[in-house]
């Protein structure tokens, strides 16, 4: 089922399926149906994860094994490259459909195990590892003995209903959205409501901003509608440059065409002819699936002119951020759209009245966008249902760091972060414990274990002074230096800074200036640098709070987070590297004290030519020796030694 | 003046501003580098000042003065690569090829560079080295990948 060669199919499904308000079809349509969604199989389908996520752990290299396995042993089967379904940590991912069988599905499939894999599904024997579980679908026959992935605790939890399709349709072929009810929500609301009504709908379904701000949407939109002017613009912001979150490629590279279809009946909302997604231009695979995603809409009438007969027209046009962390926020996308260094404004005007080119114009997060068919396909009650009293939905989150399994994962709003946490990524790695959660990439807060019977929400997350963010969550056990972190945090966001407001721009290089001064040692002990050290120290705090309340945008208001979060939580651990200059982790190099196991030394004297400070005493063919006061921690010594004699502490 | 600018010149309209930043990637990809004439060119053609217009170009980690090494090595340094032991995988491939990152090597064959994120996080520490990724590595397996590289180079 290729996307060019079958026009025919094409038109059939946007007749018979998309323009059918129903959901009821005839005998020979739910036959094709069945057949164009591998319900019905000829032959084996041979399913690959083919995410950026999925090649980068070698999907590619499987994907060619498996070709070469196919042409040898004279196998006909199809072969299906799809997008992540989330658990990234078991990629590659092989999944094998044989005819009137269930969906079967391998973990860390690399090519060297394809050849094992087949040859067991294609000789009905079961393979012993390396099984993940099963897609359990009514009508197919199960594999025995192997649990259903539903059952598994990473999908248990889940909600999918934006990633719904991801991971398991091809996103470079129309049809596989198409014969999944795709295009019918536009189809439907450009024949039947009003641009008003679109705005009401999503407005009573209480559907807020998903990129952290958690405003409604319906609301913003009406905004827009109801300022005059001769041109309005759509921005769909994909510019996903949080160090650890990546579910907007996730999305853009499993189903794109729910992208497109959320932001086509945005532009109708609100009345715009002209659409962008603003993208980061690292995001290759992405921006070829979605030309090609736009391209085959175009071609199936759903953008253009004129669509479905409605009179409404709208382009859709790629733009590729040039790498910049600030153009997340939604004044500077709009500066760096007009061709302009991308620089916030104040607000208000709010965009939605006077933004790019001075034109009302509407910036939805992705995600937001994405969530817009399922609301006008299901109504604004279904959407209700799911999620808190405040905060409707689901989030998709990306767990990254030191769980077991990281990936990318989609909960109804209202889920505990400690489920998330055992559930979801299920535990720590290596049986540590956990010490914190970061919550919302790296402006975001650190959460303690104490606090992680919050539900997400937007509300219970503010309770605790955390903000869900656009949905990073990286996990850290308890070898992680919190001081190391937020002072990394820090130098990227002032790095990123775009120098427009004063305490953003000086406030966290001087912030950045004291975490530097904490994790090093002084020069000497008694100098004017210790009293100017510990002065920053007093005035972190206060410094923190600021650059907080001055700030012109969001990067500036919510820098200070991890820095406030950690002193709130973990000061003594802040304590323990100014007075006692020890990092318990061993991650801030300046602090490691160095020592020499004398049972491991020979005295081969390199360590002691090497080192720029003479720190090291003792004759040839003995064991040396490190004088404390002298050592800087350089760790020139360590390095040097052949006989892992250097140790530190 | 250069086919590909006269390409760019026909496809972005004269005098519009919005046109500055798309015409900058493409000479960017295609070049690898930009240059004062370039910019002078581009800054002519959409009608705006030559500061303004290298105002943009500095403002944007994408664009670049300097041309990068034959071999392109990016080590990821975003939240998770960076608790996955990113910092020390930089430290020593600066120590390997004696270069610091975000330099180019004097023969013009390795430059390095610590990326934010590649979003590819569930695979700490990842590098890159021309675009191909090599997940979950460590300091030998990076010696040994750019031993391999520096036998066979350009």
């Amino acid at each position: 089922m290729t996307g060019s060669g079958t026009p025919k199919l094409t038109e059939f499904l946007v007749e018979k399926v998309v323009k059918n308000y129903s959901g009821i079809y005839d005998k020979s349509t739910a036959e094709l149906l069945s057949r164009v969604r591998r319900e019905k199989l000829s032959q084996p389908a041979i399913f690959i994860g083919m995410g950026s996520c999925g090649i980068t752990a070698g999907a590619d290299k499987t994907l060619k094994a498996v070709e070469t396995y196919l042409t040898e042993n004279k196998i006909k089967a199809d072969i299906i490259k799809v997008g992540c379904m989330g658990l990234c940590s078991a990629e590659p991912l092989l999944d094998v459909q044989l005819p009137g069988k269930t969906r079967l599905s391998f973990a860390n499939a690399t090519a060297g195990k394809v050849d094992d894999l087949l040859n067991s599904v294609f000789h009905h024997t079961l393979p012993h590892d390396n099984i993940l579980g099963q897609y359990r679908f009514h009508g197919h026959e199960e594999w025995p003995g192997i649990t259903s992935l539903e059952e598994l605790p990473f999908f248990g939890l889940q909600y999918r209903m934006v990633l719904k399709n991801t991971g398991i349709i091809s996103p470079e072929d129309i049809h596989d959205y198409l014969a999944r009810g795709g295009y019918k929500s536009l189809f439907k609301t450009v024949l039947n409501y009003t641009p008003e009504k679109v705005c009401e709908i999503v407005e009573q379904s209480e559907l807020r901003g998903r990129a952290g701000g958690g405003y409604l949407t319906g609301r913003k939109w009406l905004v827009a509608l109801e300022t005059g002017s001769d041109q309005k613009y759509l921005i769909c912001n994909a510019d996903e440059s949080d160090p650890g979150a990546y579910m907007d490629r996730t999305l853009l590279e499993g189903d794109p065409h729910r992208v497109i279809e959320g932001i086509a009946i945005a532009a109708y909302a609100i009345g715009a002819k002209k659409a962008y997604i603003y993208l980061r231009s690292d995001y290759k695979r992405a921006i070829v699936i979605l030309r090609d995603a736009i391209r085959q809409a175009r071609e199936c009438g759903f953008l253009g002119e004129n669509i479905f007969g409605s009179g409404f027209n709208l382009t859709v046009q790629i733009s590729q951020g040039a790498g910049a962390f600030v153009c997340g926020e939604e004044t500077a996308l709009i500066a760096s759209l007009e061709g302009g260094r991308g620089i916030p404004r104040e607000k208000p005007p709010f965009p939605a009245e006077k933004g790019l080119l001075g034109r009302p114009t509407v910036v939805n997060n992705i995600e937001t966008l994405a969530n817009v068919p399922a609301i006008l396909e299901n109504g604004p009650a279904w959407f209700k249902a799911i999620g808190t009293k405040t905060s409707k939905g689901t989030k998709v989150i990306c767990i990254s760091g030191k769980g077991v399994r990281t990936g990318v994962v989609e909960v109804p709003m209202g889920t505990r972060l400690i489920d998330i946490v055992n559930t979801l990524a299920g535990g720590i790695k290596n049986g540590k414990q956990l010490k914190a959660v970061l919550l919302g990439g790296p402006s975001g807060v650190f959460v303690p274990p104490q606090d992680l019977e919050t539900e997400i929400g937007f509300d219970t997350l503010q309770e605790i002074g955390a903000g869900i963010g656009i949905g990073g969550m990286v996990l850290l056990d308890e070898e992680t230096c919190m001081v190391s972190l937020s002072k990394y945090f820090m130098e990227f966001l002032q790095k990123e800074s775009c120098g427009k407001c004063i305490p953003c721009r000086e406030g966290t290089k001087r912030m950045l200036e004291i975490l530097e001064g904490i994790t090093r040692r002084p020069r000497e002990e008694s100098s004017h640098e210790t009293l100017e050290r510990f002065k920053g120290v007093v005035q972190l705090e206060n410094l923190a709070e600021v650059i907080r309340d001055t700030s012109l945008c969001g990067l500036g208001q919510n820098a200070p987070g991890p820095v406030l979060s950690s002193l709130k939580w973990f000061r003594e651990e802040y304590e323990e590297h100014i007075f006692d200059r020890r990092c318990a982790a061993g991650v801030c190099h300046d602090l490691r004290t160095f020592f020499i196991d004398v049972d491991l030394c020979n005295g081969c004297n390199i360590c002691q030519r090497k080192c720029p400070e003479n720190a090291i005493i003792g004759t040839v063919k003995m064991p040396h020796f490190i004088i404390e006061n002298k050592c800087t921690g350089c760790g020139i010594c360590f390095d040097s030694c052949k006989f892992n004699a250097i140790y530190f502490k | 003046m250069e086919q590909l600018l006269l390409d760019l010149f026909s496809k972005y309209p004269a005098g519009k501003k919005e046109g500055l930043i798309p015409i900058l990637q493409e000479i960017q990809e295609e070049k690898g580098s930009l240059t004062g004439e370039i910019l002078t060119a581009v800054a002519q053609h959409l009608e705006l000042p030559v500061n303004k217009v290298y105002g943009v170009a500095a403002f944007y980690n994408q664009f670049l003065f300097r041309p990068h090494g034959a071999f392109h090595i990016q080590v990821c340094d975003g939240t998770g690569c960076h608790l996955g032991g990113s910092v020390s995988l930089l430290t020593a491939v600066e120590k390997f090829l004696k270069i610091k990152a975000g330099n180019t090597s004097r023969d013009g064959q390795f430059s390095l560079e610590a990326v934010p994120c590649m979003g590819a996080c569930d695979q700490s520490p990842v590098i890159s080295i021309n675009g191909e990724r090599y997940p979950r590595i460590n300091e030998e397996e990076l010696r040994k990948i750019i031993g391999v590289i520096k036998e066979k180079k350009v």
